[in-house]
């Protein structure tokens, strides 16, 4: 059990069903030229009522007027397939978009995070419900023989014992050989793969095209072809169209939470998060409008994407009535869930600081955060510096000093100071240019600030103002 | 009906007080250090992840030896504290007589129109200690913007602000006016309790 294949045999109808606010309406996907249009499938209501898929759109309309007809696109099964991939990539990193209508994916080694196979099962399950996708899951020691299983079974998971057994129940016709293959082989009298694989190999070369031999080894996991395994994109890109104008914010509430969710879900397989996205609104009538939705922080919750995108949405001025909606993320930092140490004396480390100060420096310069250092100088102007990395603890000075510093001295003007200490006389600095002779007082000013000021030494005023006692 | 909430979480989360008899808070775990001042507050200290605002006749009356004490403690506890746009330079040689350890200080060099944005960014990382900003003009909505970033990362918030600010009202949980004549502390508002009606003493040391 270490492949799960998921088969998704209806995924263009569901993809279409599940951006529809009742899926339990009759609904038929569409395909086929304009002359002659032809059911591609039909959801359960719509078998209700008689319609099959491959029916003329005419016969069809003659048996019941009242279904919602979609055009099919081949594309748009394809792109659900990527989604579900997405999805998929949670669980494994190999994940492979190779065999048609099937999703394969490796889960030896994920089964100790994920529990055993049952539970796993069962949540696997649970989300694709929950996603709207129709599947069967299989899982099989090897990609290929799980393909071919969910062919037939829904929910077993065979060992390496069970295996062969299990394949060699496997009618011919639906092994997955191509037609003109199974036929002559049914005409051998040949009907289940059990018959198949007790055939000489020497025969089987002889009388079969050279794919059939590789391809029996590999369900019996005798030879492993390598499989091209999907990547998730770096860009979040999903639209939906719809088919008439929606005029009401309230109306695309139900195609949002669709589009915001499987953001969600393609953010976890990636175990990213977003912090910026774009929400498209397309128009028939005049060029597309644009709410951009801008959070502080990554985040990958589902609902708490909704909420955010629905509240800008609300805000929003749309001019006109909207006939798509697309989602589209292009930054997509990683995601850091909130975490909690069990001995931290702070209740939650949300960021660390240095991401912190690099958000800071991004937007307000790279000189805009820094430390502050203690100089080994008596001249105030050069007592301290800006320093960005830590350095030796400096012994702090004796006598009082003032908390703030202005930049540059001012005169002080105030007719009622009272000295309150001084002078401190400092004197330094006449061998690099910046002489600096001064005594300093410190006083009260006449509206109970502290100050720290000076006069030119030997002199009593005019003071300049040059700190704060704060 | 939402989940049953006991009416003591609520008294202990300051969401909800008792006007006649006074409801014992746990005590605040960060204490501002002047013990007059502690005495006089509903939780024993700075609330919590909240935003004090401090408002101050002019600069320079004490409003740096007022937060000196907690400064300095979270400091050596390792916690960060960020200055956003300090009106003067942080004379690092006082800063550090009064027992903040420098590596632990940081100031963010902005104009005003950014201020705001980088103390809510400090204030909700959850990276800091203590966040000190001096917001000019800010308004109702902008301070309560302040309150809530420092309730979502359990900071301790304090907006210095002009003594006119005090005849608006704020979100602040705490409101302590500085007087310099004579120099004393008037609680304006202390969330989780009567406001003391009498000023606290504050002098020069």
């Amino acid at each position: 059990m270490r492949w799960v294949c998921l088969l998704l045999p209806q995924l263009a109808l569901d993809g279409v069903l599940r951006r529809q606010p009742m899926p339990d309406q009759p609904l038929a996907l569409i395909d086929g030229p304009v002359q002659r249009r032809v059911l591609h499938s039909v959801n359960p209501a719509a078998r209700a009522l008689g319609l099959r898929a491959g029916q003329s759109l005419a016969a069809a309309q003659a048996i019941h007027a009242g279904f919602t007809s979609v055009a099919f696109d081949a594309k748009d099964a394809a792109h659900w397939r990527d989604l579900v991939a997405a999805w998929a990539y949670r669980f494994s990193s190999q994940v492979s978009t190779q065999f048609a209508h099937a999703i394969v994916l490796e889960i030896g080694r994920s089964l100790k995070l994920f529990g055993p196979w049952p539970r796993l099962e069962a949540q696997m399950r649970e989300e694709l419900r929950e996603m709207g996708f129709r599947h069967r899951l299989v899982a099989a020691p090897n990609p290929h023989a799980a393909r071919v299983l969910a062919n037939v079974h829904d929910g077993i998971g065979l060992t390496d014992e069970s295996l062969l057994t299990g394949l060699g129940q496997i009618p011919v016709e639906r092994a997955g050989l191509d037609r003109e293959t199974a036929l002559s082989l049914s005409r051998m009298g040949l009907r289940r793969l059990s018959q198949v694989f007790e055939l000489p190999r020497d025969s089987i070369t002889r009388r079969f095209p050279k794919t059939v031999l590789p391809y029996l080894d590999a369900l019996r996991g005798e030879m492993t072809q390598p499989l091209t395994l999907y990547r998730p994109p770096d860009v979040f890109d999903q639209r939906m169209e719809f088919d008439h104008e929606i005029e009401s914010s309230q109306a695309l509430l139900f195609p949002l939470r669709r589009l915001t969710a499987d953001l969600a879900t393609f953010l976890a397989g990636r175990d990213g998060g977003v912090q910026r996205f774009v929400l498209v609104l397309e128009h028939e009538r005049c060029d597309d409008s644009e709410v951009t939705v801008g959070l502080l922080a990554p985040e990958r919750a589902a609902a708490t994407l909704f909420e955010l995108t629905r509240g800008r949405l609300e805000q929003a001025r749309v001019p006109a009535p909207v006939r798509g909606l697309r989602l589209i993320a292009s930054e997509l930092p990683p995601f850091v869930p909130a975490s909690r140490d069990l001995f931290d004396a702070r209740s939650q480390q949300a960021m660390p600081w240095p991401q912190l100060r690099e958000r800071l420096r991004a937007r307000l310069g790279d000189d805009a955060v820094h430390g502050l250092a203690i100089r080994g100088d008596h001249r105030p102007e050069r007592a301290w510096g800006v320093e960005a990395q830590a350095q030796r603890e400096a012994v702090p000075p004796s006598l009082p000093r003032p908390g703030w510093l202005l930049h540059q001295p001012i005169p002080l003007r105030d007719h009622a100071l009272t000295v309150l200490a001084g002078p401190e006389r400092i004197e330094s600095g006449w061998w690099d240019g910046f002489e600096v002779r001064r005594d300093y007082y410190l006083v009260e000013t006449s509206s109970g600030q502290r100050a720290w000021a000076y006069c030119v030494a030997g002199e009593r005023g005019p003071y300049m103002l040059h700190g704060w006692f704060a | 009906m939402g989940a049953v909430v006991a009416i003591d979480s609520l008294l202990d989360q300051r969401r909800l007080w008792k006007g006649q008899q006074r409801h014992v808070l746990p005590a605040s775990p960060q204490p501002s250090g002047h013990a007059l001042l502690d005495a006089a507050l509903p939780s024993g200290g700075w609330p919590d992840g909240a935003l004090t605002e401090l408002l101050i006749p002019a600069d320079g009356v004490g409003e740096l030896r007022l937060l000196w004490p907690a400064l300095a403690r979270l400091s050596q506890q390792e916690g960060t504290i960020v200055l956003v746009a300090p009106p003067y330079v942080p004379f690092a040689p006082a800063w550090q007589r009064a027992g903040v350890r420098l590596s632990q200080l940081q100031v963010i060099d902005t104009p005003p129109r950014d201020a705001l944005w980088a103390a809510e960014q400090c204030l909700r990382s959850g990276a800091c200690a203590a966040v000190l900003c001096w917001p000019l003009h800010a308004d109702d909505r902008a301070l309560r913007r302040l309150q809530v970033a420092a309730e979502s990362g359990r900071c301790l918030g304090f907006a210095i602000r002009p003594a006119k600010a005090a005849r608006n009202p704020s979100p602040a949980a705490l409101r302590i006016a500085i007087d310099t004549d004579p120099q004393q502390l008037r609680v304006l508002k202390c969330r989780g309790g009567l406001a003391p009606t009498r000023p606290i003493a504050f002098e020069w040391q």
